[in-house]
């Protein structure tokens, strides 16, 4: 497939983000720039100096709320993709309503409780429904610890062991690549598996 | 019995095990874990009764915070 042909497909997709932190934020700048056509946002958090270690804000952006901010910087980006907004902490209800008519979402949670929440959710309410998560990226280096697993319609991205610590911190190399890792399994979805790549063995 | 553990395979002595037993075999101590057998997400109610049997792949899963 082409670029062009893979826009004209991307255009028609819509994906929800759950959270718009270092993996959200991330997750969605990487879809906007491939032209995915519609994006469902949601965190109710506001953008902290704390945050731009790693998250796709600007220093300018301070103070704002996340999913308001993010908005803007996406329209930067590519201003054909649609953004839907909700700045609210999400519950079950919520998730099940907001993502619904996703093609698939994208876990970027950053509290284990809040990963468990949306896990149980799609798996009990929309479970027809592609889930994408991101699971253990704190620290640096070990670019060969982080993977991605595959189960039915649950995909996880991450090394599935380093969570945030003291000692610990997530920055913005292993985020980041968690989140594109994200992003890129969900062009597998939607794309399906490109016959003209060589591909690992599993 | 055979089993698929985590897209691995194991083998496993017996015929089968509860999730509890399986956990503390595998030593497996994280507090927020997701079990899905055969793609069916096992209620942490259900962890002493459901069991493992041959042939089941298993997912275990440790959720950890960062995102």
């Amino acid at each position: 497939m082409t670029f062009e042909q893979v826009k004209q497909i991307l255009k028609t997709k819509t994906i929800g983000i759950a959270g718009c932190g270092g993996l959200g934020s991330n997750c969605a700048v990487a879809l906007a720039r491939v032209g995915i056509g519609r994006l469902v946002l949601a965190d109710f958090d506001l953008v902290e100096i704390g945050n731009l270690n790693r998250q796709f804000y600007f220093y300018d952006q301070i103070g704002m709320l996340k999913v308001a901010a993010l908005k803007q910087n996406l329209s930067r980006i590519n201003p054909d993709v649609r953004v839907n907004t909700f700045d609210i902490r999400l519950c079950q209800s919520d998730i099940i309503e907001i993502y619904s008519k996703c093609d698939v979402i994208v876990e970027a949670f950053d509290k284990p409780e809040m990963k468990y929440m949306i896990l149980d959710a799609v798996l009990n309410f929309l479970p027809d429904k592609y889930l994408v998560m991101g699971v253990g990226m704190a620290g640096w280096g070990d670019n060969n610890l982080i993977r991605s697993r595959k189960s039915d319609k649950l995909i996880i991205c991450g090394d599935e062991l380093n969570a945030i610590a003291e000692n610990c911190p997530p920055l913005a190399p292993r985020v980041g690549v968690v989140a594109n890792m994200q992003a890129n399994a969900v062009l597998e979805i939607l794309l399906g598996i490109n016959e003209n790549q060589i591909h690992s063995e599993n | 019995m055979k089993i698929i553990l985590n897209n691995k395979e194991e083998i496993l002595e017996g015929d089968k095990l509860t999730i509890n037993e399986l956990l503390k075999l595998k030593k497996y101590t994280f507090k927020m874990l997701v079990i899905k057998i055969n793609g069916i997400m096992v209620k942490k109610t259900e962890y002493e009764t459901a069991t493992v049997k041959d042939g089941d792949d298993v997912m275990v899963l440790h959720l950890i915070s960062g995102g």
